[in-house]
């Protein structure tokens, strides 16, 4: 700090290393991105104040232990979060389309690496991870027939605790820096000798903050799926998303220690002086690699198996037909989450292994192709003389399985070893990740989002921007990352802020308009929405089934009551609604009895604010405040255990009074 | 057909459905002599200088660890083969299989790292094969 005195030591002592020179007031873009943020934050806050929402937001929504919404809070986070993952992308799309040559374009190398980090830890941990969770959280307890999740309060201390991750790495871009090590943030890059500032801090406490939220909504979802079945349903009959949200939970609670129990040896090296990655007193920096990637591989998994299992479901409500090989899919998606704990050295192939580990993963990993082709050709037959109805949510789909064989091909020219040898670190690899995480993840979501929109606010999408947004994302997808596929196989590597051969320039140029395509696909979401909501009269859902569907959830209202069923229903087969529909259903109107239902509490918003503060407060040294805040975090932790007042009786006629609301809702319309 | 059964009075419900464990002072006190003896006797025999060569007492200690392991899950987790219907033997086996899987292969890859990599100090070059 060559233009500020030394700070006071009183300063120091409550402050830490946090002085005004953090903040980027030299920093132009930087500058301008706080000012749009604050403007808009602060007509956001006001708006909410000017209409008096605050008092309706805390008790409805903030407390709410309803995992319905819950989960839509979580869809929320993600979907504000991927505007600043896309932003990132866009940024760095910009600068690598203009830098050539004699112009190094407009964005610095270390706010560049920043960007690029940034983009990546955002789009994992608080996009993919919070839609993932937030369609996992409202859908399968409707699946199971369950009227909650098996620990309510823990719901909403998980959604709180990914908010407080996100909040910190949003907070890095106007206090400090962030991390420019990449996602990953492999020492020794990481470690306090090279990256002495408080970005890969930031990384660390956000992602640990945020991994406690995911870890106990794992274990929570896991639950519930194993102890709240209606009875009835067997195993073999939950729905196949159910199916992949028990898996995908199975990966969480077993994948996600590994996460943590790395990033606290990275900890230990950085604020206590241990030695676990380093290259001297017996550290080695490649066993954070190897950890890394123990949890690294199996998350891929966690992302893209509940998207499989929305695509199961998609195809077969719209191709009309029972999904084709039910037990296959079962199988194929088990033998998945075996599978994906035997290939994590694939990611690091050229790290120096020998022929024998390399050969190893290299076949462990051309296996897993096998399950995942068997679910494509699944899918394939169940629209074989189906009648297909090509509803938004049915495109993507069918986009899904175009794109994500190619990028799963590109996957297993990657798992040959020789041939990672010349791709690896490439924009190859970047071109196909995207290829199967885009194509693969994010169509999912989007098909998830259009699919199940009506069942939980009781009005359809509109189908044309839905439309307009598929195909630009489709279409902007391979303009953007086609390219990137032809630059990696000429050789060019990834994270680069310049470049001086000016023939690889129109590549990037293409690349650049691929991604203005997408943002156009992301506006027409956005316009989608609100269209949809000032339209929502024209494309109300009355009956609760808008899409003819076979699953529980549609037998509920549109959006379901808080009880979600007012008697448990008894399962009898696989497509439980599906078949309660064809012998004649007929909805219970009368003898309705209190339901026991969990209460609202504010503990877990506090509890996550808390650890908020003790993030930032380890983030910068600030050692009193600290201390103060995890004292406050215990205390509250163990007060919250002597709350008796968790649960309340939901009165008979409250329940006959919201079923007799639909009643004559549905016979109003016939 | 019967589409509905009667109310659960405990769905939804996060205290419900929790089984009986068969959780005795004499079971406990059991558990505990078995946790306190096995942790003493590795202080024993490092601190008594019992053994003679590391090797043989690292082996050792290791095996105390593990056996240490089956203890607690038996006495303090009430592990067996049939609570929460064999779902817990589920998730044990499970578990065994990917803690065998994650640490055989740690060891075999960081073995073939170490093996390769280029000489970091003056010291191991000299030491070079």
């Amino acid at each position: 700090m060559p233009t500020m005195s030394t700070p006071s030591e009183l300063s120091t002592l409550i402050f830490g290393r946090l002085t005004l020179d953090q903040l980027p007031l030299h920093v132009p873009i930087v500058l301008g991105t706080f000012a749009a943020v604050a403007i808009g934050g602060i007509a956001l806050l006001g708006a909410i104040t000017y209409y008096r929402l605050w008092g309706y937001l805390w008790r409805e929504w903030f407390t709410s232990i309803d995992h319905k919404k819950i989960g839509i809070m979580y869809i929320v986070l993600g979907l504000v979060m991927m505007l600043r993952g896309f932003a990132d992308a866009l940024m760095m799309r910009a600068q690598q389309a203009i830098s050539f040559g004699h112009s190094l374009g407009y964005l610095p190398p270390e706010h560049y690496n920043q960007i690029f980090t940034a983009h990546g830890v955002i789009m994992i941990f608080f996009v993919a991870m919070p839609l993932i969770t937030g369609i996992m959280n409202f859908v399968m307890p409707l699946q199971i027939g369950a009227r909650d999740v098996a620990f309510p309060f823990l719901n909403n201390f998980s959604f709180w605790m990914t908010v407080s991750g996100a909040v910190l790495v949003m907070l890095s871009l106007f206090v400090g820096e962030f991390a420019r090590t990449g996602w990953l943030a492999y020492p020794p890059l990481s470690d306090i000798v090279a990256s002495p500032d408080a970005g890969v801090d930031y990384y660390i406490w956000a992602l640990q903050i945020a991994g406690v939220g995911t870890l106990l909504s794992g274990i929570n979802l896991l639950t519930t799926i194993i102890k709240m079945r209606a009875p009835g349903m067997t195993l073999m009959r939950m729905p196949i998303f159910t199916w992949t949200a028990l898996c995908t939970n199975v990966l969480i609670v077993a994948a996600f220690p590994v996460l943590t129990a790395a990033l606290a040896l990275l900890a230990l090296d950085r604020y206590v002086g241990t030695n676990f990655f380093t290259t001297i007193l017996g550290g080695n920096a490649m066993m954070y690699v190897n950890l890394i990637w123990i949890w690294g591989h199996p998350e891929v998994y966690i992302l893209i198996l509940p998207c499989f299992g929305i695509y199961s479901e998609v195809t077969s409500t719209f191709c009309r037909k029972r999904l084709f090989g039910y037990a296959s899919m079962v199988y194929a998606t088990v033998v998945i989450t075996v599978l994906s704990y035997l290939v994590w050295l694939h990611h690091f192939f050229t790290m120096g292994s020998g022929a024998s580990v390399n050969s190893f993963f290299g076949i462990t990993t051309m296996i897993i192709s096998i399950p995942t082709g068997a679910k494509i050709f699944n899918w394939l037959f169940t629209m074989y003389r189906g009648r297909i109805k090509f509803e938004v949510p049915m495109l993507w789909t069918i986009g899904f399985m175009v794109t994500f064989v190619i990028g799963g091909m590109t996957g297993v020219l990657l798992a040959v070893p020789p041939a990672d040898f010349s791709l690896h670190n490439s924009l190859f690899l970047i071109a196909h990740f995207h290829n199967v995480i885009i194509g693969g993840v994010v169509f999912g979501l989007f098909a998830g989002i259009n699919y199940w929109f009506p069942k939980a606010f009781g009005f359809r999408l509109d189908p044309f921007w839905g439309k307009c947004s598929f195909w630009l994302w489709l279409v902007g997808f391979w303009v953007a990352f086609t390219p990137l596929y032809q630059l990696g196989l000429m050789g060019v590597t990834r994270r680069l802020s310049h470049f001086e051969n000016p023939s690889l320039q129109v590549w990037f140029v293409i690349a650049a308009f691929g991604a203005f395509l997408i943002l156009l696909g992301i506006v027409s979401m956005l316009i989608q929405f609100w269209v949809s909501f000032r339209r929502r009269e024209a494309l109300r859902d009355v009956t609760g089934d808008p899409w003819d569907g076979r699953t529980l959830e549609w037998s509920t209202s549109s959006p379901p009551p808080p009880y979600n069923f007012a008697f448990t229903p008894l399962i009898h087969g696989q497509e439980a609604w599906w078949e309660m529909k064809r012998h004649g259903y007929r909805r219970p109107v009368t003898g309705f009895v209190p339901l026991h239902m969990p209460k609202n509490t504010g503990a877990g918003i506090i509890l996550a604010g808390l650890s908020l503060v003790f993030g930032f407060a380890m983030i910068w040294y600030m050692w009193p405040l600290a201390a103060i805040s995890f004292v406050a975090l215990l205390a509250t932790a163990i007060g919250h255990t002597f709350n008796y007042q968790r649960d309340y009786n939901l009165p008979a006629d409250e329940v006959a009074r919201v079923e007799a609301a639909r009643t004559a809702l549905l016979d109003s319309h016939g | 057909m019967s589409t509905h059964d009667e109310m659960h009075p405990d769905h939804g419900d996060e205290h419900g459905d929790i089984e009986e464990v068969h959780a005795t002072l004499k079971g406990y006190l059991t558990g505990f002599v078995l946790a306190a003896g096995l942790t003493i006797i590795p202080f024993w025999l490092v601190m008594g200088g019992v053994f003679t060569k590391s090797g043989p007492a690292d082996a050792f200690i290791l095996l105390l660890a593990a056996v240490q392991i089956v203890v607690h899950a038996i006495y303090f987790l009430h592990m067996n083969t049939k609570s929460e219907g064999g779902w817990n033997l589920l998730a044990l086996i499970f578990t065994l299989v990917l803690v065998v899987i994650t640490l055989s292969g740690s060891v075999w890859i960081m073995f073939h790292l170490n093996d390769n990599m280029m000489p970091m100090t003056l010291q191991q070059a000299r030491n070079l094969p």
